[in-house]
């Protein structure tokens, strides 16, 4: 059963290389998403009725893995039906190929069947291998445009990604190596199943390990894109095509923070939990510090869209240093929200563009009036991203903070707490004149194509039900979050 | 092979490595850098062949000679074509001058042996007494790499760091599985494909390989 999960991307992946990219394969791929989110939901009552999953000694799945199976089905169902209209457009308007659509169509499903791989992999040098695949997969999707900015940002985005995520396989072999001389192991080979390194996890060597989880962190991290190694992020993210961006931004990161996860797990068990808290701290709150200075002086959209992506990732990071149930809960919680969230901002974004024409925030002015569909949906995708009841994030936020003060982690909530707020001015200011702006003469009353508004809209619906209740996946986010809690 | 013989192997085969990583930042010409690269990349393969040999592991062996393959061979060539492409390509630009490059180069690879002691004293292998080498190469060619203005160049250095993190990965992990190590093979040959294609691109937008040209994406 778990191979298929990997499987459903893969249908319209070979759809697209076999037939060339339609609007039928853009369907299929639609449809292999929604399985993914049905398919993620089996899979956790099973986990739940009956523990951990496997197949072979390849695949296994628990509540966690189970849990980003469903947030990235939901991603990738936004982004999929974003994508058949966008590719339309851009076909229309000659800013692609037939050949750079397909391409487009083989690499983004590969792309989404590359990250279901690396929840569902047991083993850590393998979901090294499948993490490392994200990068190389979405290289050019980055590039799709192949314009002087995209190929810059391409550039970047693979330089760093790479080895940023080479360090990690370092910190792998490090955990490898000490794995295999514990007391009791005596060279023997180790496995690198995540299961029987947890198992060992209190005889690994200290210090060989607090090299090892420095490399990880650092390594992982910077596809997190927590800083100080976030600096491809805004270009990439910002350059990438709308829906890709959506994929990058709302699943990505939150695959990349799995991979933290699970390490961190063997970490507190090797080192305790002081060690992976202060080096969750410092990337947390260097990311707000960061993302909030420069979301302040933003000129681009779809770049304060990355910027805030940074912050999120720093708030997620908080939690995962707080450590507490609770927090984890929320912490999960935060980027299930986030990637709902971020995708309906994105894809809005990437309408915008397409029909403005620019990316520049001075140069995009009342959308509410010109354009109440897409400037509404866009408005408020923003309002629940930056923490604002009804939507999710306004929940989760108060429990991080909440649990982190009472966890004596008070003035990191405190900090935290006040570059949120100035980040909610900042937005608001921006926004304000997009969205209510008095439009120049020749910003024109372009309806929004009911294709782009229909998965906005369904992205929203989610978006707003998940800050309402979450009782569907409230056993699912508490047994996932033990599984990381100390 | 003697137990002597075999940790003086291993010493000079890492020392080669480290050597050709720091000559890198003393030459200029690339043509001459790629083929530092190319004996770097034999030296890191010769060290798992050694290590292979002395543990009769067939599946060390087989992986040894491909990686030889893919490090002495196919990468190296890959680039001499990517450099050959541009006349403008063929001097690297460092940002920081020689003699500056070789005291940095100096200090990290103190830093190097300071910082994997426990690495070290973990195990009595005459394996594990060569890792600081390995990481010094890690460092030097991050190094390198961060301190190049050229796109060949930056993934020379790239691919310097990896070199550094593959002897690291043979002389410490016994037994990574062989489709583990398979994987990272591929995923390391896919990511130079891929920069090889982004150069071949930059070429032709910008018509030349001048990373300074990349400065129009900022806040």
């Amino acid at each position: 059963m778990l191979l298929l999960f990997v499987l459903f991307p893969i249908a319209p992946a070979v759809a697209a290389a076999a037939c060339g990219w339609q609007p039928w394969v853009g369907r299929v791929a639609v449809a292999t998403s929604g399985l993914l989110v049905v398919g993620g939901g089996i899979l956790a009552a099973r986990v739940l009725d009956n523990g951990p999953q496997t197949f072979d000694t390849l695949l296994r799945a628990d509540a966690l893995s189970a849990f980003m199976v469903i947030l990235i089905g939901s991603v990738a169902l936004l982004a999929s039906w974003f994508s058949i209209p966008y590719l339309t457009a851009e076909l229309t308007h000659h800013h692609t190929t037939a050949r750079g659509a397909q391409l487009y169509g083989i690499l983004i499903n590969a792309f989404i069947a590359t990250m279901v791989f690396a929840v569902l992999v047991d083993n850590i040098a393998v979901m090294w291998v499948t993490i490392e695949g994200t990068t190389i997969v979405t290289a050019f999707l980055v590039g799709h445009r192949r314009t002087r900015h995209s190929l810059e940002a391409s550039w970047k985005y693979v330089i760093l990604g790479s080895v940023g995520i080479v360090l990690a396989f370092l910190g792998t072999v490090l955990v490898a190596y000490a794995a295999a001389h514990t007391h009791g192991g005596g060279g023997g080979e180790p496995s690198l199943s995540w299961t029987s390194v947890v198992e060992i996890a209190h005889q690994l060597d200290p210090g060989v390990m607090r090299l090892a989880v420095v490399l990880l962190f650092l390594g992982y991290g910077t596809k997190v894109g927590l800083a100080p190694m976030h600096t491809w992020l805004p270009d990439a993210h910002s350059q990438a095509p709308a829906p890709v961006s959506a994929l990058m931004s709302g699943a990505l990161l939150s695959v990349a923070f799995y991979a933290i996860l699970r390490v961190k797990v063997i970490a507190d068990l090797a080192l305790g939990p002081a060690f992976s808290r202060t080096l969750l701290i410092i990337a947390g709150l260097l990311s707000l510090v960061v993302a909030t200075s420069l979301i302040i002086a933003q000129r681009d959209y779809k770049r304060l869209l990355a910027y805030s992506s940074i912050e999120h990732m720093g708030i997620v990071a908080l939690a995962a240093a707080i450590g507490t149930p609770l927090a984890l809960s929320a912490a999960l919680l935060h980027m299930l929200g986030h990637g709902i969230g971020k995708s309906v901002a994105f894809l809005g974004s990437g309408e915008i563009a397409l029909t403005e024409g620019t990316t520049a925030i001075g140069e995009v002015h009342g959308l509410v009036a010109r354009r109440p569909v897409i400037g509404v949906s866009f408005g408020l995708s923003l309002l629940g991203l930056l923490g604002l009841p009804p939507f999710v994030l306004f929940a989760t936020e108060i429990a991080i903070i909440n649990a982190g003060f009472a966890q004596g982690l008070g003035w990191v909530m405190a900090i935290a707490a006040v570059l949120l707020l100035v980040v909610f001015g900042a937005v608001l200011l921006h926004a304000k004149q997009m969205l209510f702006g008095i439009p120049d003469e020749h910003e024109r009353r372009t309806p929004t194509a009911t294709a782009f508004a229909r998965p906005l809209l369904l992205g929203l619906a989610a978006f707003t039900a998940l800050g309402i209740s979450i009782w569907p996946i409230q056993q699912l986010l508490h047994t996932a979050a033990r599984i990381v809690a100390h | 092979m003697t137990r002597a013989t075999y940790a003086e192997l291993l010493n000079l085969l890492a020392g080669i490595a480290l050597v050709a990583a720091v000559l890198t930042l003393w030459r200029r010409k690339l043509v001459a850098i790629v083929r530092l690269l190319a004996v770097q990349g034999a030296a890191v393969a010769a060290t798992g062949l050694v290590i292979g040999i002395d543990r009769a592991s067939v599946s060390a062996i087989v992986l040894a000679t491909l990686a030889f393959a893919l490090k002495a061979g196919v990468i190296p060539l890959v680039l001499l074509r990517l450099v050959r492409r541009g006349p403008d390509a063929r001097e690297t630009q460092p940002l920081v001058n020689v003699s500056a490059s070789l005291v940095a180069a100096a200090l990290l690879i103190a830093l190097a042996f300071a910082s994997t002691s426990a690495v070290v004293s973990l195990s009595s292998g005459p394996e594990s007494r060569v890792i600081p080498l390995g990481f010094a190469i890690v460092l030097v060619g991050f190094f390198s790499l961060a301190t190049r203005g050229k796109a060949p160049s930056q993934l020379v250095g790239f691919l310097l760091f990896e070199n550094g993190v593959a002897l690291v990965a043979v002389l410490a992990a016994a037994g990574v599985s062989v489709v583990v190590e398979l994987g990272v093979a591929l995923d390391v040959l896919l990511a130079v494909l891929v920069l090889q294609v982004l150069t071949a691109r930059m070429q032709d937008k910008f018509g030349s390989l001048d990373l300074d040209q990349l400065q129009e994406l900022h806040d």
